[in-house]
């Protein structure tokens, strides 16, 4: 009986963030192509709905009964796990993402995470890193030469970025001492964690574009210059798992954000809950994220992997060093 | 043992959870979407080409460099997260011992560097 | 049977069975995907001990960069595996031996394995229970000054195999054109071109 009690709460609680998740992708299409036009001073999507609002429904729609085929030569049950393989990493790092403190509810007290582990940050950082896989299992499943080098290209600059990224939330775990989501969150009561470790934000901004694979870092699927890099073969469903992939990473990338750098839920103006303030924080970074893909040329890929290696590298040692320093 | 339980049962549960939607979506593929294969349609892409030589090659030897590279770094961050977290109790030895260890890893950083291990040609 | 112990044998068992996999598997790619499978399973059992940490470590050390090379390594390095498989089949009995030979001193060694009843006082440090201080900070507080020369010489080990990879494999090619940003920055138009006076109907 009592472990009904624990886990119901729990599985509502999942039910939510896996509803919002597979529905979110909609909103956010819909919000980077009006974004894009605005930049380039157009108006966008306006036929489908008020201002083109029905459009991602419609593209939905659409991916979900075109013509779903496999290659020839591929490895047939590869093929078909990768976009799994893909899609579950980033879905599974919202088991340690806190949404603000435990709320009240009839009596109860019910947090906002699915889980407090003592080692949250790390283990995002562990579930991220398998996304890899969902890459490399696609461009190789499809032996197809665009999606092989598209694979291989995207294999090296996550992993490359992945360095600057870890040590970069080193200044914050130290400040913190712990590497509790909920606990960083508290330990930026008094200031936020971008005024004791600006450098420490830019790296990991920096490097979080990479791993989203956003531009000005997207040279995995450079439309222009690899077919589209190593999901070049995949159509229909498949493909979408991918693009679902992709923005549930950019989402996580935001959250992280202001949960590390930018004080979380702390500071919410006394008219909004602190999870909505949270929330807003996110979206303004996910809206930076779009703001730059509209504004910032694509880097050559030698220059991309130099600046993983030889600036943000080094920056992101510099910051151990002198966060160090400073606390003793 | 409880409490260890209470959070890790969350992620093994979520990541059920997230398997069953992505097979979810497979098989909906199986139901929804046409099926019409053709010779020309299921040949890997190559702009129009036929496909030569098989797509799963050898290549650049530098791919291996950076991903043995970045386990190395990706041990030494291992090394830094729990000296991060007890940071405060560690002490001035523990700092200083940090530093030099990192000290260390700035050489070969440096040696790998100077080597052109990180140009991209 | 508790929660913790129906874990137990789930991990232990997708373990084993991972394992023979990564063996049997007859597509290489396949074998270290179920070596993947493995790692997972045993970072379940780390968590089982409560021992996050590790745990956390296997799969990011592991999984996230160990596998990612091995994949590397048997998806593209063009190794003929049926041919490798055919050379092995030579070698099965010496094999086998060395197997036997092993769990023969394996088994040696447990039937007379007695340990102390002095082992728990005398190791140098007692973990701390779980309920007073965190796992990764438990590790934090001993690795960095009680282990000190433990944990520099785990440092050369790294420059070492750093220093080992790049001698390994770095090969420059010689036909290709670099870019020197500093150079094409600090290029002096008066060196880099001249301007001549070309008068009409002369040329140069």
């Amino acid at each position: 009986m009592e472990s009904i009690i624990v886990i119901l709460p729990l599985l509502v609680k999942m039910g939510i963030v896996v509803a919002v998740l597979l529905l979110l992708p909609l909103p956010l299409t819909w919000l980077e192509r009006k974004i894009a036009a605005h930049i380039q001073q157009r108006p966008g999507p306006m036929r489908v709905g008020w201002h083109g609002l029905l459009q991602p429904l419609a593209d939905a729609i659409k991916l979900l009964t075109k013509e779903d085929h496999i290659p020839m030569d591929a490895d047939r049950l590869l093929f078909k796990m990768a976009p799994v393989v893909a899609l579950v990493p980033p879905f599974v790092v919202f088991v340690a993402i806190p949404f603000g403190e435990p709320v009240q509810i009839f009596g109860s007290s019910y947090t906002l995470a699915l889980s407090d582990m003592n080692v949250g940050l790390l283990f995002i950082l562990a579930v991220s890193g398998i996304g890899v896989f969902g890459v490399i299992l696609a461009g190789w499943a499809s032996n197809s030469k665009y999606a092989v080098l598209g694979s291989l290209r995207s294999i090296a600059q996550m992993i490359s970025y992945e360095i600057p990224m870890g040590f970069s939330v080193i200044g914050v775990v130290m400040l913190a001492g712990s590497m509790n989501l909920s606990d960083i969150v508290h330990a930026q009561d008094g200031l936020w964690n971008i005024v004791y470790q600006p450098i420490g934000f830019f790296v990991f901004f920096v490097a979080g574009l990479a791993e989203a694979q956003r531009i000005p870092f997207d040279l995995p699927e450079a439309e222009g210059d690899l077919g589209a890099g190593y999901h070049t073969e995949y159509s229909g469903i498949r493909f979408s798992l991918f693009m679902l992939a992709e923005y549930v990473v950019m989402v996580v990338l935001a959250l992280l954000n202001a949960l590390l750098f930018f004080g979380g839920w702390l500071g919410a103006p006394p008219f909004l809950p602190p999870a909505l303030w949270l929330l807003l924080k996110t979206g303004f970074f996910i809206w930076v994220f779009m703001w730059f893909r509209f504004t910032f040329p694509r880097y050559r890929y030698d220059q991309l992997m130099s600046i993983g290696w030889k600036v943000l590298l080094p920056l992101s040692l510099l910051n151990i060093l002198i966060s160090g320093i400073f606390m003793f | 043992m409880e409490d260890l339980l209470r959070e890790y049962l969350p992620i093994v549960i979520f990541l059920g959870l997230a398997i069953a939607i992505g097979l979810v979506f497979i098989f909906a593929a199986l139901i929804i979407a046409v099926r019409n294969p053709d010779p020309e349609k299921v040949s890997a892409y190559e702009c129009g080409f036929n496909a030569f030589d098989d797509s799963r090659m050898k290549f650049d030897v530098r791919f291996y460099l950076v991903s043995i590279l970045f386990i190395i770094f990706d041990l030494e961050i291992a090394f830094l997260f729990p000296w991060a977290v007890a940071f405060k109790d560690v002490g001035l030895l523990g700092f200083w011992s940090m530093i030099v260890f990192l000290g260390v890893l700035t050489v070969g950083f440096a040696y790998e560097w100077k080597k052109g291990a990180l140009e991209w040609e | 049977m508790t929660v913790a112990d129906i874990a137990f044998y789930i991990f232990s068992l997708t373990l084993v069975t991972a394992g023979l996999f990564t063996v049997v598997a007859r597509n290489p790619v396949h074998s270290v995907l179920w070596l993947i499978l493995s790692f997972l399973s045993a970072s379940g059992l780390f968590v089982l001990l409560g021992a996050e940490f590790v745990a956390m470590l296997l799969v990011i050390v592991y999984v996230g960069a160990v596998a990612v090379l091995f994949l590397f390594v048997v998806m593209m390095l063009d190794v003929d595996f049926a041919a490798l498989k055919g050379e092995m089949t030579k070698h099965v009995p010496l094999a086998l031996l060395i197997g036997v030979v092993i769990l023969l001193q394996l088994g040696l060694s447990f039937g007379v394995w007695e340990s102390s009843d002095l082992a728990m006082g005398q190791r140098q440090a007692v973990t701390p229970d779980i309920k007073e201080v965190q796992n990764t900070a438990a590790i934090g507080q001993l690795l960095y000054t009680k282990y000190i020369y433990l944990f520099q010489s785990a440092g050369l080990i790294l420059l070492v195999a750093m220093v080992g990879a790049i001698v390994l494999t770095i090969r420059h090619r010689t036909n290709v054109k670099r870019q020197d940003i500093l150079a094409q920055i600090y290029r002096d138009p008066a060196e880099a071109m001249e301007l001549k006076d070309v008068k009409p109907g002369q040329g140069l």
